[in-house]
């Protein structure tokens, strides 16, 4: 007899073998999720035939005979490009039109030589922003002080004016840099107005949580359309005249609460996930209420609810498109009045498609982020 | 006589007074839980509570740090009265550790942050010291090797173990353990018994709600009998399981004696 053979008897001698190798590779990948019935066979045809008669013409007008920029020739003499010169060489995409426009995209109508006060607020805005997050800056303190702190009287300053620097009213904001305003400030002040509200719709006192309960079911009860009507035109007639707070300043007040009442509902869920004896434990060891939610209840709800507070933000930015009903010139809205300018009608697709594009890469990035952070998380605490 | 384990009675009980309860009621809604409780536990003293599931054993000592209020009847916990008073009420709890069925240990935080979280927020204990201490009584529970772990990475009897030392790191004058062990495996129970005999040893003054009775040979001064809410008898461990007095404890021994 061989070895192996003998090794096959002994029990407790078995040893660990690879489990058996029936179906791998891409073949065995396809067979198995793409074709192992009829059914899915007939599915994953159709899809096929439908990828084909979408994705070539598709990619033949954004690409292949898209028009990225003119011969020389047309453009002479200081002429203005038009929409007219990429209808004369090719049916495909005129993404001149995004060229032309492209700082006005970004900057919306805010004067040309102040534009460095924003780029500037931006920089300073992404680099304490990674200072939080990153794990390569270990003492966070003096960026959250300078973040929480210092940043946002800077940022008024830098974008609005003052102290030295001419002023640049709301009403020339625009562009991306608004978008980002909007849905900055609005994911900012909902997260802790989100917390708030969901401790105090879980709280024993009647009028807290009664007053919790009021304002976040009409929040959510409202269509944020209506809420922006509300703030633009209503806001105003509650307030004595003299004091006619600015037409963004209502907009991100109405922002604000629309997105606190769902981040609220988002963290109560959290907090329903976890256990009782997580308060029991905390409070047995002579925590106080503040103590408990900020050291042990909160960093595990918020954990639970990162799923549904990324979903937050990332409606919240597409939901600020929104602010065009009210006047504002967000993104979307300043690229639609592009394509309405007498040199681009008819340029209506190439900004959609562009404004798609440039929301799905925020989006996208969001989303990348949070399933980042919940993988790091899941490794830290395996079981639990 | 085994002289393995020092008796009950060498280890020294005082005449002063640590908690008393005097007519003690509490319900449920409708659903009165304990009735005309009076308990008085001395400095030092080790007391076990057994009884039936839902005899209101884990009521009763949860009254004791609050984390169940009572709605008549007096509880006095070193000197303080337990009543709305929060400042009173986290004055009690600085100084009674509680150690739970299921450890209640915090997932997201290593053990090392475990020990140390309550010292430093609500004792201000600095960090270093907060370690320090964390470390000793980690060493006294025998898993200083776990300290970077996260709870979810220990076994059961590891994680009680934790949560035993995680008490001992706020100083309390009282330990309350609501079956500690009922939630572990059988291998297990022995390691979590130990480090509570030893602490016995040490002069605590301890509650435990257990079914462990040869923990309560060897270490309590008073085993007592909860059913429906009341408390129906007490005595030494010796005389409580060798001649016990009413019908509803007789067949409460019967029933966990012969299992
Ligand atoms: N929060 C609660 N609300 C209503 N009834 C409860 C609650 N907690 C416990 N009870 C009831 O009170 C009784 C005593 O519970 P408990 O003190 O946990 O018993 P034991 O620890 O002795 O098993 C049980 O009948 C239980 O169902
Ligand atoms: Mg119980």
């Amino acid at each position: 007899m061989s070895d192996t053979s003998m090794e096959k008897v002994i029990p407790g001698n078995r040893p660990s073998l690879p489990p058996p190798v029936t179906e791998s590779g891409v073949l065995g990948w396809m067979r198995h999720n793409l074709f192992s019935n009829w059914w899915d066979t007939l599915l994953t045809l159709a899809a096929i035939y439908i990828l084909y008669l979408v994705i070539p013409p598709f990619l033949n007008w954004a690409v292949f005979d898209a028009i990225w920029q003119f011969s020389p020739e047309v453009v002479q003499d200081g002429k203005q490009p038009q929409f007219a010169d990429c209808t004369a060489i090719s049916s495909g995409a005129c993404w001149i039109f995004v060229r032309a426009r492209f700082w006005q995209f970004i900057f919306g109508f805010y004067p040309d030589e102040e534009r460095w006060r924003v780029v500037l607020t931006f920089i300073l805005l992404v680099g304490s922003v990674y200072g939080l997050l990153s794990q390569r800056v270990a003492n966070k303190k003096p960026v959250a002080i300078f973040f929480f702190v210092i940043f946002p009287f800077l940022a008024f300053f830098l974008l609005h004016g003052g102290l030295g620097l001419p002023e640049v009213p709301t009403s020339r904001w625009g562009g991306i840099m608004l978008t980002l305003i909007i849905a900055g400030i609005g994911i900012l002040f909902s997260l802790p107005l989100g917390i708030l509200l969901a401790l105090g719709r879980r709280s024993q006192l009647p009028i807290v949580h009664l007053l919790c309960v009021l304002f976040i079911e009409f929040a959510r009860g409202v269509p944020l359309v209506t809420i922006l009507f509300m703030a633009n035109i209503m806001l105003p007639l509650f307030l004595p005249p003299q004091f006619e707070p600015d037409i963004l300043l209502r907009i991100l007040v109405g922002v604000t609460m629309f997105a606190s009442a769902y981040m609220a509902e988002v963290i109560r869920g959290g907090l329903q996930a976890l256990p009782k004896g997580q308060y029991e434990g905390a409070m047995a060891m002579g925590l106080g209420y503040w103590q408990m939610m900020r050291l042990v209840i909160m960093p595990q709800a918020l954990r639970v609810a990162i799923p549904g507070i990324v979903n937050n933000f990332i409606s919240l930015t597409q939901d600020t498109t929104l602010v065009a009903i009210v006047g504002l010139y967000d993104f979307l809205n300043i690229v639609r009045a592009g394509s309405r300018d007498s040199n681009w009608i008819g340029t209506e697709m190439e900004g959609y498609v562009f404004c798609a594009f440039v929301y799905w890469v925020f989006c996208f990035a969001m989303s990348r982020y949070s399933m980042h952070i919940e993988r790091k998380l899941h490794t830290g605490h395996k079981r639990h | 006589m085994s002289n393995a384990q020092p008796a009950a009675g060498e280890m020294i009980v005082t005449d002063e007074v640590m908690i008393q309860l005097a007519g003690v009621n509490k319900w449920y809604g409708q659903f009165h839980v304990l009735k005309e409780i009076d308990l008085t536990v001395m400095k030092g003293e080790r007391i076990v509570i057994c009884g039936p599931s839902g005899s209101g054993k884990s009521t009763l000592i949860r009254c004791i740090n609050r984390l169940e209020e009572h709605q008549r009847g007096k509880i006095m916990v070193d000197g303080v009265e337990l009543t709305h008073d929060l400042k009173n009420i986290e004055k009690v709890r600085r100084e009674v550790g509680m150690v739970f069925q299921h450890f209640n240990l915090f997932p997201h935080l290593t053990v090392l942050e475990n020990l140390t979280l309550a010292p430093i927020w609500v004792k201000k204990v600095p960090k270093r010291e907060a370690e320090e201490t964390a470390m000793h009584y980690l060493n006294r529970v025998k898993i200083p090797e776990q300290a970077q772990k996260y709870p979810g990475q220990l076994s059961g009897g590891q994680q009680q173990r934790v949560a035993i030392a995680r008490s001992l790191c706020m100083s309390p004058k009282v330990m309350l353990f609501d079956e500690p062990t009922s939630a572990l495996d059988p291998e297990m129970i022995k390691e979590v018994l130990d480090v509570m005999i030893e602490l016995a040893q040490s002069g605590m003054t301890m509650i435990c709600v257990t079914h462990e009775m040869g923990f309560a040979r060897t270490v309590a001064n008073r085993v007592i009998f909860m059913d429906r809410g009341e408390i129906i008898e007490q005595n030494e461990p010796e005389e409580f399981f060798n001649n016990p007095q009413s019908d509803r404890t007789k067949l409460f021994l019967s029933q966990i004696l012969h299992h």
